[in-house]
């Protein structure tokens, strides 16, 4: 008797399973182009890595309206050529509704024209100010914009009462933005850049700018790059003997940092997206929900701890995931969808998107950290 | 601060990183010496030095000089098994050929590098302490006078074995006519082995002792190898001290412009004068005139 | 003499015919736009398997001939209302001079030499696109170039860019298919075999070197400006040391000195992405280990071994009919 109940149940389950297999719409295609190798392999690692696990998790909690995501993922390796190549097998081939990514700036405006032509939204995880000023249709970002970064520092040097500054920047994508916004945004706090110097992305020695920087009479250094070249400058600038307050770009903002700089980081200032503090934030924060599942989930599948270049991606997809559910899953109802999100609270920080916004986010994006005793400490 | 120490400073700093040029460039010197060949790879054996080391610190838990010896034998190894895979396989081949097998091989070792030890940079810790050391107001760190140190006992030692020991001087034969060498009872091929042994084992040894101050990941190896080459080439190939001389005034004139006339161009005046020694004097400017250069 | 000739032309029609009908098939297809890279990359190679294959001389730094085309199209397009046609080859003119200039004292040196002297330029003139970022862009790219136009017919899909890209294409394949044929291609070969030989033949070899490094420049920066239109954006990166190499790959896998094996290897070469994309972050390390491989057991590249197995083939064939007549 109870042999027939299973078999029964046995049946139905899989009478179930083939009903779902046949009647169970494609699953819905998202396309994603991260610098999975090459230089800017540091920002799209962790970036495919968080839309791989975002996905997937969607996809375990039913998907969304009934309907499983597929996540293809195309590595561009930071080459401009290779991003033209990959989205356009992203849209004329896998046909795809969406597209995160990619995860430089040199990417993105390569791309642009692209997606544009094709009315396929995009979610850049770039930076680079330029990718949606002006605004174009089909594009939006989830990355802060360099230029909040630049003013959370400045803000900070102003209350410090500091108005001779040099900055150090790599000659890269993201340090040439950042010396772009830093030397823009000068005037209107009142900061005057006495020394402008900048060294390579394979540069292993800035003793010589930093030399030049000290005899400047500066009373503040701003470095904007991505690691190593940051840590490289704090061991220097410790090895100068050099006083005057180090501050860094959120391009370091992840334990990484403190790791490779080691005693030389203490006392460095950043500013930075809230997931590296996460914990030390109070628990009114609208974000801080968002930033202890992603850092926990993070920590959890990989094993390492999550930056806000993963941030990036978990807010590329989420807010797609919100879309979709608002408007469907045509490539025009999610760019509409996307255009009407406001009071978004993710990872890099609380989303308002209107016609003529859209990167979002305020200067709320950023916190200013400080490096203490070997971990970051939040500054109010 | 005055301009006197603003000088000696970058001086000083030059010198110090034209130290690690030479003896990245002494590895180029080796093989090209014995066999002719440029080993575009040379770079890669400097990354697998310094990344090997953090392995075996880490992953295994050694002390620091038994990581620092197994990283060389291991990279030793790679070289050796590079010569015996790709390099003795090929007799009498073009230029073209050897200088796209080493590429290749660089490109290949890099891949590997990065699949087995992943994308992240490490730092090694100092070997003795981190504290800077001041000269009439200019700094440097103990672990610049380890650079310096071992390049100065990596010359003597190499100018002691190819001039006095009979290995050596065998070596010596054979990049001058490897066929005359082989007649009078030289084995070249195992010559051309013990040079590539010989290369890789220094480049590690370059990774290991300027991981603590550059860091290391798997894509450092391509700059600081060319870097190396332009020493050598300034130098002049023919001679050990002129890789030397070559690679202290590379050092000296990139950390001079990028003081005075401007560090994004830092590079680019590296190969300026690379290109400037090719044309006007491609035997280098301390080595000899008789040596095989077209 | 006169029928290699003509079967070479014949070979080379069918090609181009295949060429151009290949859009009526692939309508829509993604693999349209591949293509038109392929036809870019294609230029790229042959220019570099004129110096490389025929002359047997070196160059590991031909990226920033193609670097310095896409960038004098892309900066005066992009800011002045010109004849983009006109600076197509405004460029190819000053790339062709400077060539010619730099031609003299690079090509003195041989072997390894050369190839340092190549890359040290490369690497200057990436650094040169990299820093002077009021004119580049800088690192961050350049973008608002324009696309070509012909009247009222723009060059803005795949469909017209691919039809732009081979006939420019085509005309190089057809050039260098005469080249080869011509006194100058047998004196180039000569060179390849053996310099001396070649100069006691009286063959003037030094100036014909550098005419030859004229000739793939400009080719190099035609393909570049048309890069720049193409794609409306360029980026530092895509002109570094890492393309020249790519190029060298293409190639080696190819077939040094064919100018259909130039152009199989810039296809394999720029669909390998799509072929590799299985084995993820393993592609670097396959690729590495293709081009040891290559050089060492196919140096005639893809062409090469495909001529060899026909030929084999062919023997095989012939035997069999022999052996059938006799019987």
């Amino acid at each position: 008797m109870s042999r027939n109940i299973f078999r029964m149940i046995l049946v139905l389950f899989f009478s179930f399973l083939m009903a779902g297999a046949v009647f169970a719409a494609p699953p819905v295609k998202i396309g994603a182009l991260f610098s999975v190798t090459g230089p800017a392999s540091p920002l799209g690692e962790p970036e495919r890595n968080t839309a791989e696990m975002m996905v997937a998790e969607i996809n375990k909690a039913g998907g969304i309206n009934g309907r499983q995501l597929e996540l293809i993922v195309y590595d561009t390796q930071g080459d401009a050529t290779k991003a033209v190549q990959a989205v356009n097998k992203l849209i004329k081939d896998d046909k795809v509704v969406a597209i995160i990514g990619p995860s430089t700036t040199g990417d993105s405006m390569a791309i642009i024209p692209v997606v544009e032509k094709a009315a396929i939204p995009l979610i850049s995880c770039a930076a680079g100010i330029k990718i949606t000023d002006p605004v174009k249709k089909w594009v939006f970002k989830t990355a802060q914009n360099d230029v909040l970064a630049v003013m959370r520092i400045y803000k900070n040097l102003q209350k410090q009462k500091i108005s001779r500054v040099a900055i150090l920047t790599v000659s890269d994508g993201f340090g040439s933005s950042g010396r772009e916004q830093l030397k823009l945004k000068a005037k209107e706090f009142g900061i005057s850049i006495i020394s402008d110097e900048t060294y390579g992305p394979k540069d292993t020695d800035m003793t010589v700018q930093l030399t030049k920087i000290r005899n400047s009479n500066a009373q503040a250094v701003i470095c904007w790059g991505t690691n190593p070249g940051p840590a490289i400058v704090a061991r220097n600038a410790q090895q100068l003997g050099i006083k005057i307050p180090l501050y860094m770009s959120h391009g370091v903002s992840s334990r990484k940092f403190i790791d490779l700089a080691g005693d030389s980081a203490g006392g460095i200032m950043l500013p930075s997206g809230k997931v590296i503090v996460a914990d030390q934030l109070p628990n009114s924060d609208p974000q801080k929900k968002a930033l202890m599942s992603y850092v926990n989930k993070y920590r959890a599948r990989y094993k390492v701890e999550g930056d806000h270049f993963g941030g990036h991606a978990w807010d590329a997809v989420m807010l797609l995931k919100n879309a979709m559910e608002k408007g469907g899953f045509a490539p025009a109802a999610i760019r509409d969808q996307l255009e009407k999100t406001k009071k978004f609270a993710g990872i890099g920080g609380t989303f308002n998107f209107s016609p003529q916004d859209h990167a979002g986010l305020n200067i709320d994006a950023f916190v200013l950290v400080k490096v203490e005793k070997g971990d970051w400490k939040l500054i109010k | 601060m005055d301009n006197f120490q603003q000088l000696f400073q970058y001086i000083l700093t030059g010198l110090s990183n034209g130290a690690i040029y030479a003896l990245i460039g002494f590895g180029f010197a080796i093989i090209y010496n014995s066999t002719g060949i440029i080993n575009f790879a040379q770079g890669e054996f400097v990354m697998l030095g310094g990344m090997l080391t953090i392995f075996f610190l880490s992953v295994f838990q050694m002390p620091l000089v038994p990581a620092i010896l197994l990283a060389i034998v291991v990279s030793t190894g790679v070289g050796i098994l590079f010569e015996r895979l790709a390099i003795r396989p090929l007799k009498d081949a073009q230029p073209f050929s050897l200088i796209i097998i080493t590429i290749g091989a660089s490109i290949f070792l890099r891949g590997a590098a990065m699949l087995i030890w992943g994308k992240d940079t490490h730092a090694l810790p100092a070997f003795s302490s981190n504290d800077p050391l001041y000269i009439a107001g200019a700094t440097i760190l103990p672990q610049h006078l380890w650079i310096l140190g071992v390049t100065v006992l990596i010359i003597i030692a190499s100018r002691i074995f190819f001039n006095y020991s009979v290995v050596g001087k065998a070596m010596r034969a054979c990049s001058y006519n490897p066929r005359a060498a082989g007649l009078v009872g030289i084995n070249v091929k195992s010559m051309v082995l013990l040079s590539f042994a010989l290369s890789s084992a220094i480049g590690s040894l370059a990774g290991i002792i300027i991981a603590p101050l550059t860091m290391t990941s798997y894509d450092v190896g391509a700059m600081l190898g060319l870097k190396g080459f332009c020493a050598v080439i300034i130098g002049g190939m023919s001679s050990g001290m002129g890789t030397v001389f070559g690679g202290l005034l590379l050092g000296l004139l990139e950390s001079l412009g990028a003081g005075y006339i401007s560090a994004s161009y830092k590079d680019a005046i590296a190969f300026i004068i690379l290109l400037l020694i090719l044309f006007i004097r491609p035997e280098g400017l301390f080595g000899s005139k008789e040596t095989e250069r077209f | 003499m006169v029928t290699v000739k003509k079967r070479q032309l014949l070979v080379f029609f069918v090609f181009a015919a295949a060429v151009l009908l290949a859009p009526f098939f692939l309508k829509g297809n993604y693999l349209l736009n591949v293509l038109v890279f392929v036809g870019i990359n294609t230029m790229l190679a042959i220019g570099l398997n004129l110096l490389l294959g025929y002359a047997g001389q070196i160059s590991l730094g031909h990226a920033a001939f193609f670097g310095m085309g896409a960038y004098i199209s892309g900066i005066i397009t992009s800011r002045f209302p010109v004849e983009p046609f006109l600076i197509i080859f405004l460029a190819a003119l000053c790339v062709g001079v400077i060539a010619f200039i730099i031609g003299f004292p690079i090509l003195k040196l041989k072997g390894h030499y050369l190839a340092m002297a190549t890359l040290g330029f490369g690497i200057i003139m990436y650094i040169i696109f990299n820093e002077t970022v009021d004119w580049t862009g800088g690192p961050s790219g350049l973008s608002g170039i324009p696309n070509l136009r012909v009247g009222s017919l723009v060059f803005d899909n795949d469909w017209n860019n691919y039809y732009l890209v081979w006939v420019f294409t085509l005309a190089v394949m057809l050039l260098s298919i005469n080249l080869s044929r011509s006194r100058i291609g047998r004196a180039l070969r000569a060179i390849h075999d053996s310099e001396v030989a070649a100069r006691v033949m009286g063959v003037n070899a030094r100036i014909l070197k550098v005419q030859i490094f004229t000739v793939s420049a400009v080719i190099s920066a035609v393909a570049g400006s048309l890069y720049a239109h193409v794609m409306t954006f360029i980026a530092p990166a895509s002109f570094g040391f890492n393309f020249s190499v790519e190029l060298l790959t293409m190639i080696v896998i190819g077939g040094l000195g064919s100018v259909y094996g130039s152009f199989l290897g810039a296809a394999i070469l720029t669909m390998l992405p799509e072929l590799l994309r299985v084995f993820q972050d393993l592609d670097i390390v396959i690729y590495g280990l293709m081009l040891i491989l290559m050089t060492m057991y196919m140096p005639g590249g893809l062409i090469g071994g495909m001529e060899a197995a026909v030929r084999f083939a062919l023997k095989k064939i012939g035997k069999g009919e022999n052996n059938n007549a006799q019987a």
